[in-house]
């Protein structure tokens, strides 16, 4: 009884700390303002008052039109397939199909490019790109087809609709909210993608960013584009919130959950559909690996050395993500116990509000970042410990993902028994909490891991001096344009420290939370 | 599951672990300090001075350690870092960002054993950077597009309406912004603003010199604009026989074919004058100067007297347009014009 009064008090430690914490993840937008109003509005005004901009508008507006329609039919049709028919094999499709996106994207872009010249320019980008992110759409889309309420297309199918019908108009239809979460979710990945996009030689606000710090010696200049480029994702996230919402109330329903029958095809649809699979597995997964591998057996050489040997950047790359992935894990934890144990509307929505990190770009963290060092912090300029910092920053989202479901598990009335059977509060921490936490925790700190792992955009601009990541190095290798040979091992080591762990995971997440609607995968922030 | 679970918590405790111990080589890299050490900013290309570098630190044990990115991000991170700059020297590809951090009050005067090496015309009028090396832009261009007969007399040719689909630039590389501080320099600013106007339209950008050359020689597009290393660097790279584009020099001096300035410099703000003066000094140094002029880079040496790589004619056979370091400007009307056409 005490115990339980206990727990009734205001928690100020952990509201303190997840205060800190958002304000912490949200400076940089705070940050990329004040620099450019320092810089001056009229001078802001200059720069974004250029036609120059609106083709950039114009170029991140087509290109996500596209991709977006385009994912959005291949992702929603490989998960109805995957997940209400009898595809063979659908199990391991299911995983196959979602590794695409946890490739990095400037070397799926430069698989592509190395060997075809003519994957260039809107063309290409639209092409590389659907390849890339019709994952984001697959996995919301899995996960809504796994949890609808069979018995509507049972009874569409008993009036004798025909199976595509079924799809477009019970399946799809159930799931519309879902599907417009995750095109949304597309056009935010689109917006903060640099290094595919520079490959493919297609001109966003990321490689304009870029290309200012190249040519204009005035960094005011590259926060103006900065406003923009936050102020379309801030957009978009608040979007995508939305129909993040309705497709909760489509899914949470009263429904007596039941095993879905799969749909049995017949022997021409069956061939037709693996057919499909076969070949967007092929295209967005087997195409890159191939040609890494293609490279690294032609053994190219290059006349840029490494300044630094492949061992020696997977060591920084290592110790930088395992450290940033543990800040993060750490971050994140207090935010998750707050909103999982004190239900209130305020704790909801400082969780909610760690969100708004997915809208900041890495080009954008990478600039706010050097300039509150350089102006204000400077014994942390090109700090490692500043990048540890920003990756934290950066993937915090997915730490708090991959632990949610971990933390309302670890009840606060599992302690209250350890402590009624007599155990010490450490005691009780140490042995109750700790295991039931553990998976969630153990999830956070591989999906930081691997995301930092491959990060490109912020490591350019805030990596240490003598220092080369492996996505730093690769991209060096990458930019001389013929070293195709040399960058190879990079790109080899990239997809294995992604997609091989990504593959175990997404088969770990499968069975664990098969049939969990609330389990929303946390594969799915996985960009 | 309960297994699982188990299995879980072992991983946590041994990436946790794992953090540990990366903590401790992070503290044991992250410092690179030191007394006998010196930190150089290189906006040349890694290969040219990794080279020297290693042969710097052989001969007189001082370490340095090299942040390697586009000049102008380099020029930009200077500025930006003003006092608190950890850079000892400044190694850049062409003299415009010297001429502004000089402005800036950014830059130490050299002594004179680092200024007398070479010529004085390819020195700060300062006295605040030494010229290291020589470069000339110049057009790649396809044979199997066009023929050598077809090839412009100016580059203020490709502007014209017949070149439309045909070019290829690197407008964001930092060799491009002093190109047009030459045009300016020589044609005045607007002839640069229209000519670039004209680039807009008739040119498809690509992200560097090096993705220009090879786009060249892949056959796509039938010119583009580069330094004349890049071709060499191609050819030497993929071998003469696979390399099926060619250099074209701008004759008569066109300021196509300008010749541009790399030099180096010591920060103002540098906690390692002495090294960073050595170093400064052994860039223009006979060693240096060889390793430059014989190796795979394909810059021409400021020293005199130092043979140039057999592969590329000598620099006077090019006879290539010079315009002086001060008339060359500091890019920054450049720069503004690259926006103004809508380049950048």
């Amino acid at each position: 009884m005490t115990v339980a009064a206990g727990r009734r008090r205001f928690p100020w430690v952990l509201t303190a700390s997840s205060i800190a914490i958002v304000a912490a993840l949200l400076a940089p937008l705070v940050l990329v303002v004040v620099q450019a109003a320092q810089s001056g509005w009229s001078n802001v005004w200059e720069v974004l008052d250029r036609s120059y901009v609106a083709t950039l508008l114009w170029n991140t507006v087509r290109l996500a039109a596209v991709v977006t329609l385009l994912a959005a039919i291949i992702g929603t049709g490989a998960a109805w397939l995957t997940e209400r028919t009898a595809l063979p094999g659908r199990r391991l499709w299911a995983v196959l199909l979602i590794i695409p996106v946890v490739i990095p994207d400037f070397v799926l872009s430069w698989s592509w490019s190395s060997v075809f010249d003519a994957v260039h320019g809107f063309n290409g980008a639209v092409l590389v790109m659907t390849l890339h992110l019709y994952p984001l759409i697959y996995l919301p889309m899995a996960g809504a087809f796994r949890s609808a309420d069979p018995g509507q297309e049972e009874a569409a199918r008993g009036l004798g609709l025909s199976l595509w019908r079924v799809w477009w108009r019970i399946s799809v239809r159930q799931a519309r909210a879902t599907l417009l979460g995750g095109c949304l979710l597309v056009c935010l990945a689109l917006l903060s993608y640099y290094g595919a996009f520079e490959n493919l030689r297609y001109q966003t606000f990321t490689t304009a960013i870029f290309g200012e710090l190249q040519t204009q010696f005035s960094p005011g200049v590259a926060s103006s584009m900065s406003l923009v480029l936050v102020a379309i994702s801030l957009f978009v996230l608040g979007g995508e919130a939305v129909f993040r919402e309705r497709g909760r109330v489509d899914r949470t329903g009263p429904l007596a959950q039941r095993a879905l029958m799969p749909i049995p095809l017949s022997g021409f649809r069956k061939a037709l559909a693996l057919a499909g699979i076969v070949a967007l597995v092929a295209l967005a997964l087997g195409f890159p690996i191939g040609i890494v591998g293609y490279w690294m057996v032609v053994g190219q050489s290059s006349g840029l050395p490494a300044a630094v040997s492949l061992g020696s950047a997977v060591g920084y790359t290592v110790a930088y993500s395992a450290l940033a992935a543990a800040l993060a894990t750490a971050l994140a934890l207090p935010v998750a116990m707050l909103a999982a144990r004190h239900r209130r509307r305020w704790a909801a929505a400082l969780e909610r509000s760690t969100f708004v990190v997915q809208a900041i770009p890495g080009v954008v963290v990478g600039l706010a970042l050097v300039f509150l060092t350089s102006r204000y912090l400077f014994s942390l300029y090109q700090s490692p410990e500043l990048l540890v910092a920003a990756y934290a920053l950066m993937f915090f989202p997915l730490a708090l993902v991959a632990m949610t479901a971990s933390v309302l598990r670890a009840s606060p009335r599992l302690e209250e028994i350890g402590r009624s059977l007599g155990k010490g509060p450490v005691a009780v921490r140490l042995r109750v909490t700790l295991p039931l936490l553990g998976p969630g925790l153990a999830a956070a700190f591989c999906f930081v891991f691997l995301s930092a792992a491959t990060e490109l955009t912020a490591t350019l601009l805030l990596v240490p001096t003598g220092v080369q990541t492996l996505a730093t190095q690769f991209w060096a290798y990458a930019e001389e344009g013929v070293s195709f040979g040399a960058a190879a091992p990079y790109a080899a080591t990239m997809i294995a420290l992604s997609a091989v762990p990504a593959y175990l995971l997404s088969r770990w997440y499968d069975h664990r939370f098969r049939g969990d609607p609330s389990g929303r995968s946390a594969l799915e922030a996985l960009t | 599951m309960a297994r699982a679970s188990g299995a879980f918590s072992k991983r946590v405790v041994a990436t946790l672990a794992t953090a540990v111990v990366a903590s401790s080589l992070l503290a044991a890299c992250g410092s690179s300090g030191g007394s006998n050490s010196l930190t150089v900013y290189n906006g040349q290309h890694p290969q040219l001075t990794q080279a020297i570098v290693a042969a710097f630190e052989k001969q007189t044990g001082i370490h340095v350690n090299v942040r390697t990115d586009d000049g102008i991000v380099l020029a930009n991170e200077i500025l930006q870092e003003g006092s608190h700059t950890r850079a000892d020297v400044y190694l850049t590809e062409n003299s415009p960002e010297l001429m502004m951090l000089t402005q800036r009050g950014l830059l130490a005067k050299l002594p004179a054993s680092a200024t007398s090496q070479v010529p004085a015309k390819y020195d700060s009028p300062t006295s605040n950077w030494v010229g290291v090396a020589l470069r000339v832009s110049a057009l790649a261009y396809a044979p199997s597009r066009i023929s050598h007969a077809q090839l412009p007399a100016s580059v203020m040719d490709l502007a014209q309406p017949q070149w439309k689909g045909k070019v290829a630039i690197a407008p964001t590389d930092s060799d491009f912004v002093p190109l047009v501080g030459a045009v300016i320099a020589t044609h005045g600013e607007s002839a640069a603003l229209s000519w670039l106007r004209g680039l807009k339209t008739n040119a498809s950008l690509y992200p560097d010199d090096e993705s220009v050359v090879a786009a060249v020689d892949r056959g796509q597009k039938d010119v583009g604009i580069i330094n004349q290393y890049y071709w060499y660097r191609l050819q030497l790279e993929q071998g003469a026989a696979k390399t099926h584009s060619r250099l074209y020099t701008f004759p008569n001096q066109d300021v196509g074919s300008v010749e541009n300035i790399s030099g180096a410099a010591v920060l103002a703000a540098s906690h390692h004058r002495s090294n960073a003066d050595r170093f400064v000094a052994f860039l223009v140094s006979p060693t240096a100067q060889r390793i430059l002029a014989s190796g795979d880079d394909f810059e021409y040496p400021t020293r005199p007297g130092i043979a140039v790589n057999s592969a590329e004619p000598p620099l006077s056979q090019l006879n290539p347009a010079v315009v002086n370091v001060v008339s060359l400007g500091n890019d920054l009307p450049a720069a503004k014009l690259l926006q103004q056409a809508g380049l950048t």
